[in-house]
């Protein structure tokens, strides 16, 4: 008889509970993985590279990349920013404050899309005729400006608040984007800066530091991991967000597809080979971002909170 | 706020958080719920009453409660054994839980209809077992036609299909929930239920259970709330049969696809309200949990 301690079980016990675990695992998590790759390299290399050098596909890759280019960094503001508020200072609503900021993870994506139809879809308040007769003075300065020399980069600009789209285009697909991934850089900050306190930023203002000095200087280097890791969860998300852009983007070929978006429409087409091989791309976000977030919980000793 | 505040930034992080939050979050839920007021009371009810959105609730709020339990029984396995025990490739299992979170939903939904499918890794087995078992057990009624159902498709374009992928999504939530709270739990108290008497079994319902019930039922809501409104792993699996395997997100899309703002956006404010309610109740439970515990 061995003795084992009282606070675990014996080894039979212990052999069923690690096998039905990795069972588990396996068979629901590791096996779709695996199956990415497979049916993307299901008819050979070839077949993969072609369908991501698609015209198509590759704007689809260039879209995703720049709306996750846009809403990642603005959520990353908002997120120190809100952290800071919530953190260094105590103020009536604040709890209420941090409710509101996990709103989004209650809300459904689809309905985080369907919001902004109705705001600025063709039958919502703000249609897009409205919103062009709103914005035409200010359409008119831009246009003017963009006459005189060394600023005619102002034309593009103009030319949209001339006629400005939001909804079926890129500033659609980057709003819902923003409101589904509201919450990761704050969610990840609020906790680790209430563990540090204000004692440092008090003493650097103390000892004369100026607000942007103490940010940068003291605050920022204690909370860079968590930053990291909240722009992290956050950028996957982005990157791969399916249901809120789904609504908006109106489905245009070329244009307004996503990469999770082009997978739809290649998948609805029955061209699973290609469809795949767009999926495995997103796997491979998704491997990487796995990969850097255990670096950095490793590195960082950043523990992580846990959820989204 | 009768102290000087010495630390900077103040209105500058309050007025940008408030801009933002609003501008974002507050703004287009209150168009939402705008909107759908429009409609009266009487028409409020009469679309909520409709067949198709009866059976997407039925399938939606059911699926999800099913998903999310089986995710809490099977999370809280995965989550004692990947904290109490020490195995090869224990990291590597451990950070595999979190691959639902970091996969796109896209990519999820059309994976597991491949593997689910009659021709799919797991769903061949499924479909060949479950003919097998309609064979030979013959239970007819309601079960033979679901065996029937399973041995034709897999587990796609079933209700089957939904739970499984709101498993998938939800299986992560209690586990990542129940860690934190499973490595800080004191030795001592289990020690000490050993001394005096108590099998494994015993101390595991007396005392380990009671104190990681609170963030059981954390990681259950959370896996709920997350199953309630997912859309992208559930489109492609459930085949979307009307009155049959539509979810309530994908009635939203339909409505809005008939450029039906309205009964859009009385179905989400309608889902927004239900999930709110539910996760109010469960959050009122679990204080009496914690009140109860100490």
């Amino acid at each position: 008889m061995s003795h084992r301690p009282v606070t675990t079980e014996s080894f039979g016990v212990k052999c069923l509970l690690v096998g039905a675990t990795l069972t588990v695992l396996v068979l629901f998590l590791f096996l779709p993985l695996c199956a990415v790759f497979n049916e993307a390299l299901r008819k050979g290399t070839e077949v993969f590279f072609a369908s991501l050098r698609e015209p198509v596909a590759a704007s689809a890759i260039k879209l995703t990349l720049l709306t996750a280019a846009i809403a990642v960094p603005l959520n990353a503001l908002f997120g120190v920013a809100a952290a800071w508020l919530v953190t260094k200072f105590r103020f009536p609503g604040r709890s209420l404050l941090v409710a509101l900021i996990d709103l989004p993870f209650a809300v459904s994506p689809v309905v985080a899309g369907l919001v902004w139809m109705l705001i600025f879809g063709s039958k919502g308040w703000l249609p897009p005729g409205d919103l062009a007769d709103l914005l035409a003075p200010l359409a008119k300065v831009v246009l003017a400006a963009a006459e005189t020399p060394g600023f005619g980069w102002l034309s593009g600009l103009g030319d949209w608040l001339d006629r400005p789209k939001i909804v079926f285009d890129l500033p659609g697909i980057v709003i819902a984007t923003v409101f589904v991934t509201f919450p990761f850089v704050a969610r990840e900050l609020i906790p680790l800066m209430e563990t540090q306190g204000t004692d440092e930023e008090e003493a650097a203002v103390t000892l004369g530091a100026r607000g942007w000095q103490v940010f940068r200087r003291v605050t920022l280097p204690n909370i860079k991991w968590g930053l990291l890791y909240g722009v992290l969860l956050c950028n996957a998300r982005a990157m791969g967000e399916f249901g809120a852009v789904s609504v908006v983007s109106g489905h245009i070929r070329g244009k307004t597809n996503t990469l999770p978006l082009h997978v739809e429409v290649l998948y609805n087409e029955y061209q699973y080979s290609a469809a795949f091989a767009c999926a495995s791309l997103l796997a491979l976000l998704a491997l990487v971002t796995l990969l850097l977030k255990d670096v950095i919980e490793r590195f960082g000793g950043h523990a992580g909170s846990r959820g989204h | 706020m009768s102290r000087r505040r010495i630390i900077p930034g103040f209105g500058l992080s309050l007025g940008f958080t408030l801009a933002y939050l609003g501008v974002i979050i507050l703004i287009p839920l209150a168009a939402l719920f705008l909107k759908a007021g429009k409609l009266g009371w009487s028409a409020w009810v009469k679309l909520l009453t409709t067949p198709q959105v009866v059976a997407a609730a039925k399938l939606s709020f059911g699926a999800s409660l099913a998903a999310a339990f089986v995710s809490a029984v099977l999370g809280l396995l995965v989550a004692w054994v990947l904290v109490r025990y020490r195995f090869p490739g224990r990291r590597l299992f451990d950070a595999m839980v979190d691959l639902p979170f970091a996969l796109p939903t896209a990519v999820a939904g059309i994976t597991l209809t491949e593997i689910y499918s009659t021709h799919g890794w797991i769903g061949q087995y499924l479909a060949r077992s479950a003919a097998w078992l309609n064979e030979h057990w013959q239970p007819g009624g309601r079960t033979g036609d679901l065996l029937a159902e399973w041995a034709k498709k897999g587990a796609c374009y079933s209700p089957l299909g939904v739970f499984i992928a709101l498993f998938f999504i939800g299986l992560p939530f209690v586990v990542r929930t129940l860690q934190p709270v499973m490595e800080d739990l004191p030795k001592d108290v289990e020690e000490a239920s050993a001394m005096l008497g108590a099998n494994r079994w015993t101390v595991f319902r007396r005392v380990i259970f009671p104190a990681i019930l609170p963030a059981l039922i954390t990681g259950f809501t959370l896996a709920f709330a997350r199953a309630v409104g997912e859309y992208g792993s559930v489109i492609f699996i459930s085949g979307n049969l009307p009155l049959k395997t539509e979810i309530l997100p994908l009635l939203i899309v339909n409505q809005l696809e008939q450029f039906k703002y309205e009964a859009a956006a009385v179905i989400a404010a309608s889902m927004l309200i239900v999930s709110f309610a539910l996760l109010f109740l469960i959050n009122l439970l679990q204080r009496r949990l914690n009140w109860r515990a100490r």
